[in-house]
């Protein structure tokens, strides 16, 4: 028997670790009937006991999702969702809105420990506000009252809606608008919740800004709606996780996030998605359909998004940044891993509209098993995006031979002083690079997981230094059983 | 005084390429702590297969013969087992490895063979003075180990690195690979200086060599001519001196 196949045995002895967050927590649940009408939008509306206007607005997104079809032009095989069948709001049943988190049910808080989210702030992660938005709405947020010193705003956003509505009726769907896209504006329709923050001229915020969002319901899906604004000369760091239980069916995740940065605002926003991936046979999986937009709306402003994206069976997502302030920047950094069955569609765009903006892109994509990975970007000048500036990297690694990479740029620039980059790369985890690790004393599985980890560096360091390390292990964990 | 157990005891070891072509036809050789030898023979003749079959290299058949290393069966050794019980390989073509730093592949490895011998983890500051009193010995900078693993070095580097890994490593067993090849005079020098400090009473190193060029630096004990996937000649330093005056065509002749 030849070394490698001794790599092989190694490997999947290791591997049936599995899906760590599969587990379902029991717990009583206030659920809308299956199904999507007009009336359900009014159930969660009531629900949710909100203004006239809002009920209004997702009432309009509605009667526009129904003119829509599911798009189909991204390099995916899904089976077609019954959108009927879903169910669109559950709300873990608890005394209507806890004051503080003595009022939260305790098998709430020991889901979340259980995942590693310690909610009560004792015990909290140091450095880090969580809001933890479980099914439908959200169960708590940690580091409220400290934030508020500073006028930092961030809460649920139900409790934007009727603390707040002021602020949210003048942001909200003026980046994704309802109409923009079939799944945008099928989470216009029936968001339910979702995390708000709004930084104060000025000020940096002190710590992180994180949403932990947590599918537990069967046949439910999850719609929650992001509102991020950066007030002028503002600075916030934001980091979203995702975990889901191990389900047979598919399940729907179709979210919304808006990030407005305005003068000298700067949002860094960071995502480690690590929804159910289905099992090896591609059964069951979560269906993350999302939109993320940006933009930079006054002079110098910064939006960073940084992904990890190692869940889902199907991934359909294209963070992306407006750049309409003169002097702004985007950034996207990406990290799309699909092993098994997984597939991805993934990338961004960058709108430049304001003089001399800058955006620079690095996707990196790596498939094993049969995983099929595509990255998917848009780079538009504007005619008035005088000297703007592009740089696009997309590196793809493959691991084993039933697998795909794919890259799909499209460049569209309508000034000539632009300046716009591309360069693209295929490699392999050659037995080479494997040989020379473990003739070093290295296992096969750490050695596979260093050359990841370092052809991910450019993107891995871009995350908040917590997180790093997770999601690191993470891509460890997403790649065992994948050599060979 | 008993003669001492050896290190590494080959038997009759043959071997074959995937597409059957046997490549190493009957091996025997006999390696003992504190020695040093130098296998030497003409391209193809198996040099680098039998480097290659010894360290666990995959897409090789063993069809035949024994390797005993440490009392203890080679060849039923996973690769990386061989290298924690202290078996190392010079690479002839060292391999690169984009964004891993040089230091932090070399901790990772240095931690694996300790955790394996039942050692605590070197912290980053032992590691750090262990690696500064060994860069000078190979004229390395320290930039070189910030940078990712033999990215961007140059040939010369990379034959440093690997000697400077080794000195880290500090292994039982090194098998040093056409270390010499493409270095010139000074690297050459820096190299064999390396190699040198590190021979000792319980180390032993197989230098694996086409040309008698570095043995005028590390002078072997035991000098052995590869033929045809056999050993056909062995000798004392004085064998290399003879064999780059007559080529490899006369080898064997005598045997």
């Amino acid at each position: 028997m030849t070394a490698s196949t001794d790599t092989l045995r190694t490997v999947r002895s290791l591997s049936q670790e599995g899906y760590k967050y599969g587990f379902v927590t029991d717990i009583e649940a206030d659920e809308a009937p299956p199904g999507l009408s007009e009336e359900t939008i009014r159930f969660i509306s009531a629900k949710k006991e909100e203004p006239d206007w809002l009920l209004n607005w997702r009432i309009d997104a509605f009667r526009a999702w129904q003119k829509m079809t599911q798009p189909n032009w991204a390099k995916l095989h899904l089976t077609p969702i019954d959108y009927q069948a879903a169910t669109y709001y559950s709300a873990p049943k608890q005394t209507a809105g806890p004051k503080s988190l003595d009022e939260v049910d305790p098998e709430l808080l020991r889901t979340y420990e259980k995942l590693g989210i310690p909610l009560r702030e004792r015990e909290a992660l140091a450095g880090v506000a969580v809001d933890a938005v479980f099914d439908s709405i959200s169960v708590a947020t940690t580091f409220k009252e400290e934030l508020a010193k500073l006028g930092i705003i961030f809460c649920s956003m139900g409790e934007a809606v009727r603390e707040h509505p002021d602020l949210v009726r003048r942001y909200l769907g003026t980046v994704v608008p309802q109409n923009d896209n079939f799944f945008a504006a099928l989470n216009s329709a029936v968001f339910s919740d979702g995390s708000f923050a709004y930084i104060p001229p000025g000020i940096r915020c002190p710590m992180e800004l994180s949403t932990y969002f947590r599918i537990n319901a069967a046949k439910s899906g999850q719609f929650e709606r992001t509102l991020l604004i950066a007030d002028a000369g503002s600075y916030v760091s934001y980091l979203e996780g995702c975990t889901a239980p191990q389900r047979d069916e598919n399940q729907l995740h179709a979210a919304v996030v808006e990030l407005i940065a305005h003068e000298d605002a700067q949002i860094k926003y960071s995502t480690v998605q690590n929804w159910y991936p289905g099992d090896a046979e591609g059964r069951g999986g979560i269906y993350n359909f999302v939109t993320k937009r940006g933009t930079c709306r006054g002079t110098r402003a910064k939006i960073s998004w940084t992904q990890v994206e190692t869940g889902s069976a199907i991934t359909w997502k294209y963070p992306s940044c407006v750049l309409e302030g003169d002097h702004s920047v985007g950034e996207f950094y990406s990290v799309a891993i699909t092993n098994n069955r997984q597939q991805a569609d993934t990338g961004t765009k960058m709108i430049h509209i304001g003089k001399d903006t800058r955006s620079t892109i690095v996707a990196k994509g790596i498939s094993a098993g049969r995983g099929q990975n595509t990255y998917r970007g848009l780079v538009r000048v504007q005619p008035r995006a005088q000297d703007a500036r592009n740089h696009t990297q997309c590196d793809s690694l493959l691991i084993g031979d039933r697998c795909g990479a794919h890259t799909v740029p499209y460049i569209e620039v309508r000034n000539p002083s632009a300046r716009v980059e591309h360069e693209a790369t295929t490699s392999k985890i050659s037995d080479d690079q494997l040989f020379y690790c473990r003739q070093r004393g290295l296992s096969a599985e750490d050695a596979v997981s260093l050359i990841v980890n370092g052809f991910c560096k450019e993107v891995l360091k871009e995350l908040p230094m917590e997180f790093a390390v997770e999601a690191q292990k993470l891509l460890a964990v997403s790649l065992e059983g994948s050599v060979g | 005084m008993t003669a001492p157990r050896p290190m590494l005891e080959i038997r009759n070891l043959h071997a074959r390429l995937a597409d059957g072509r046997e490549i190493l036809r009957g091996i025997n050789l006999t390696v003992n702590a504190g020695e040093v030898h130098a296998i030497m023979g003409p391209n193809g003749s198996g040099k680098s297969t039998l480097a290659a079959v010894l360290t666990g290299r995959e897409g090789y058949e063993i069809s035949a013969g024994t390797v005993t290393y440490l009392d203890r069966s080679l060849l039923a050794m996973p690769a990386d087992e061989r290298a924690r019980e202290g078996l190392f390989l010079a690479f002839q073509y060292p391999v690169e490895i984009p964004g891993v730093n040089n230091m932090y592949f070399l901790r990772a490895a240095i931690n694996a063979q300790r955790r394996h011998r039942g050692e605590p983890e070197l912290d980053a500051g032992q590691f750090l003075r262990a690696v500064r009193a060994k860069l000078k010995l190979l004229d390395i900078g320290e930039d070189l180990l910030q940078r990712a693993v033999n990215v961007g070095f140059s040939g010369g580097e990379k034959k440093r690195n690997e000697i400077f890994q080794m000195a880290m490593l500090e292994p039982r067993l090194a098998i040093l690979d056409e270390t010499d090849s493409g270095l010139d005079i000074d690297a050459l020098r820096v190299v064999a200086r390396g190699v040198n400090e590190q021979r000792a009473p319980d180390r032993a190193i197989v230098m694996i060599t086409h040309y008698q060029r570095l043995l005028g630096y590390v002078e072997p004990d035991h000098v052995h001519v590869l033929q045809d996937g056999q050993i056909v000649e062995s000798g004392d330093k004085d064998l290399a001196v003879e064999l780059e005056r007559r080529g490899y065509g006369a080898v064997g002749d005598a045997a």
